[in-house]
């Protein structure tokens, strides 16, 4: 096909192909719709072509420097340089995505105890917990679609009987087909959907134990699920949950582990938690949804942003639930006993301390929220 | 696809961006590029951004300039076929069946038919302007709907049948990116995504929508916003707000407070959550007179 090109239309397809390469999702439609672009706006300068290919091309906004790097490497020559990594301070606190972006965690950010040690890890223990919890994991997949929470559809559907307003289009084709005679009047109701759930996993040197099987659950919980958004704070927050929805568990458990970077490093889970509030597309994803923190909350000093940072939470939440690993219970019997400041602090906020000691306890009180919040 | 290189004497991004300007609309080369290429290629345009950043404003300002009507769809969750394309009005039909008694009576006639903003611009392509806004807000079944309707600005109604528009309608889709749209939908459009303006761009937006407000304290309010959006708010300054707090501030002095004191007891139109005025309550001061300065 190159050949039937005129010579100067060739760099202009050979971009798209270029992008491909780098994992842009570029449709032939868009390489046509850029030819024409470069040929309307003259082009009268390298930025025409440029701001055509923004336009035309639509790099998602979070791999722009990429692309502009690509651009730059094709049209002016310019030899790519190793990723530019920013070097940040292990107190520096930013968000990674997980698009399918190239960065690889850098290897001064892996402490001794890092992603490599956490993989053999993993398996050791699952080695020693097989049987037990594969069975747990099986009979929640199973029981969770009908047990977790439900919200009402904003859409209405035609129902026999019951509904909440007239179904006047079933009416009508009705009555047509009896020369205009109304018999019954139809009825439409909304129907019940799965309420979005928001997992937050503390991936924090005091939850090293608990973390992967959080991540099994999570994997179970994302097939079973409609809607399911899963991030994991330490001294970062990473966003897991195009890799945690994966189909097959030890893809999506080994895609998560090199996408996390921060594995069994500090804890600041208050700053984490605010970083999560402080993008409005994050803060989105807990808007009347079920807010479920898996965390001990350990903070170290001061836990006023842990507390501030529970407070927005609660309240963008339809309910927000902490389950941590450590948790004792209170003397009544009926819920537990906060044992660090910071969960004393933030105790008044949320809606049940739980115990999260074990992926079954953590995947009985999933199943067990929807009954409990109706009465 | 018909490419037309110049819409109403539009013949290049500067001429729109210069039409857009006495629309007080002052796009960036980005948004002014992406804009006339998506009117020369009969494309929709998308456009992202923050909730603020004029993306809204900028479809207004683009309707003004091409002199059409705006036809607004504003995208909730839940919205459907019936809210977006068209529907029956279902008791007119009744009764015209039940008046017509024995007699042949079409039922499918264009005054039973209740036409939505998606058919309207279908309907009159050339008079129109189609503003889908805050697409993020809808579901996935309708991303699907508008799907097909974007590829070929057409709406097949079983009563009637297809309904094709004789040009491709000017349509601009807005959203917030509270979700990620759908590949096949970006595909589809020019997209563009609007960043806030730089300071002195906004400084120019500022003076132009607020006519009172003098040029010293653009500047001073656009340096405080821009330090504002500094901060992990839950809400930061869009545009509207920085122009809203400019003229309460400008109205503030002008009954006598000094300036740092008319912007801090203003800061309400432009912070409107309690938790953020509480998170910078300890710095607010010093931005405030950092940029008053």
């Amino acid at each position: 096909m190159t050949a039937a090109l005129p010579q100067a239309a060739r760099p202009f397809v050979e971009f798209p192909g270029l992008l491909r390469a780098h994992g842009f999702a570029v449709a032939p439609e868009q390489t046509v719709g850029f030819i024409e672009a470069v040929g309307l706006l003259g082009p009268r300068s390298m930025g025409d072509i440029y701001q055509a290919s923004r336009a035309l091309l639509g790099p998602q906004p979070d791999r722009l420097d990429e692309f502009d790097a690509l651009f730059r490497v094709f049209f002016f020559g310019q030899t790519l340089a190793a990723p530019a990594m920013s070097e940040d301070e292990g107190d520096e606190l930013r968000v990674q995505e997980d698009g399918d972006s190239l960065i690889e965690p850098e290897a001064g950010d892996l402490n001794e105890s890092g992603g490599q040690a956490t993989k053999a890890e993993h398996l050791n223990v699952r080695h020693f917990a097989e049987v037990d919890e594969a069975t747990v994991l099986r009979r929640f997949r199973r029981a969770a679609p009908a047990r977790l929470p439900m919200r009402r559809a904003y859409r209405r559907r035609a129902t026999a009987r019951g509904g909440d307003s007239w179904n006047l289009r079933q009416a009508l084709r009705e009555a047509v087909r009896r020369d205009g005679e109304v018999l019954r009047l139809l009825r439409m109701r909304r129907k019940l959907k799965q309420r979005r759930i928001l997992l937050l996993i503390d991936v924090s040197g005091s939850m090293k134990t608990a973390t992967d099987g959080y991540l099994r659950l999570s994997h179970s919980l994302g097939r079973a699920a409609e809607s399911l958004e899963v991030f994991t704070l330490g001294t970062r927050l990473t966003r897991i949950t195009r890799a945690i929805r994966r189909r097959q568990r030890d893809q999506a458990l080994a895609m998560t582990s090199d996408l996390v970077s921060d594995w069994d490093g500090g804890t600041r889970i208050g700053d984490a938690l605010l970083a999560f509030l402080a993008v409005p597309r994050f803060a989105g994803f807990a808007r009347g949804s079920l807010v479920v923190v898996l965390s001990d909350g350990l903070e170290r000093g001061d836990h006023a942003a842990m507390t501030d940072a529970t407070q927005k939470l609660t309240r963008l939440a339809w309910r927000l639930e902490w389950l941590t690993p450590d948790a004792v219970p209170s003397a009544d019997g009926m819920g537990f006993q906060p044992q660090t400041q910071a969960l004393k602090a933030i105790l008044p906020y949320v809606d049940h301390l739980g115990d999260g000691s074990s992926v079954e306890t953590v995947a009985n009180r999933l199943l067990h929220i929807a009954r409990e919040s109706r009465s | 696809m018909p490419v037309r290189s110049i819409i109403v004497g539009i013949d290049s991004p500067e001429t729109l961006s210069q039409a857009l300007g006495s629309a007080l609309y002052l796009p960036d080369d980005g948004l002014a590029t992406a804009a006339y290429l998506a009117l020369a290629l009969g494309k929709p345009l998308l456009l992202e951004g923050a909730p603020g950043v004029g993306k809204t404003e900028a479809a207004k300002a683009i309707s003004a300039v091409l002199a059409r009507k705006l036809m607004r769809l504003q995208c909730y969750e839940g919205i459907d076929a019936a809210a977006a394309l068209y529907e029956w009005n279902y008791p007119r039909q009744m009764l015209a069946i039940r008046q017509a008694g024995e007699e042949y009576v079409n039922i499918y006639r264009d005054d039973f038919l209740i036409s939505r903003p998606m058919l309207e611009a279908l309907q009159k392509p050339d008079s129109t302007l189609l503003l889908i806004d805050e697409i993020d807000r809808s579901d996935h079944e309708f991303e699907a709907l508008l799907l097909e309707f974007l590829s070929d600005f057409q709406i097949s109604i079983p009563e009637r049948g297809t309904i094709r528009a004789h040009e491709h309608p000017v349509v601009v889709l807005t959203s917030n990116r509270t979700r990620e749209l759908h590949e096949a939908l970006r595909r589809r459009c020019v997209y563009h995504w609007i960043d806030y303006p730089d300071a002195a761009r906004e400084a120019q937006i500022v003076m132009m929508r607020a006519s009172s407000v003098a040029e010293g304290t653009a500047r001073a309010v656009v340096k405080a916003v821009g330090s504002l959006r500094q901060e992990a708010l839950a809400k930061p300054p869009g545009v509207a707000e920085t122009v809203e707090w400019a003229e309460a501030a400008t109205v503030l002095a002008g009954q006598g407070a000094d300036w740092p004191t008319a912007f801090k007891r203003s800061i309400g139109v432009a912070l409107k959550d309690q938790d953020d005025l509480v998170y910078l309550d300890d710095r607010l001061d010093a931005i405030i007179q950092g940029a008053a300065a």
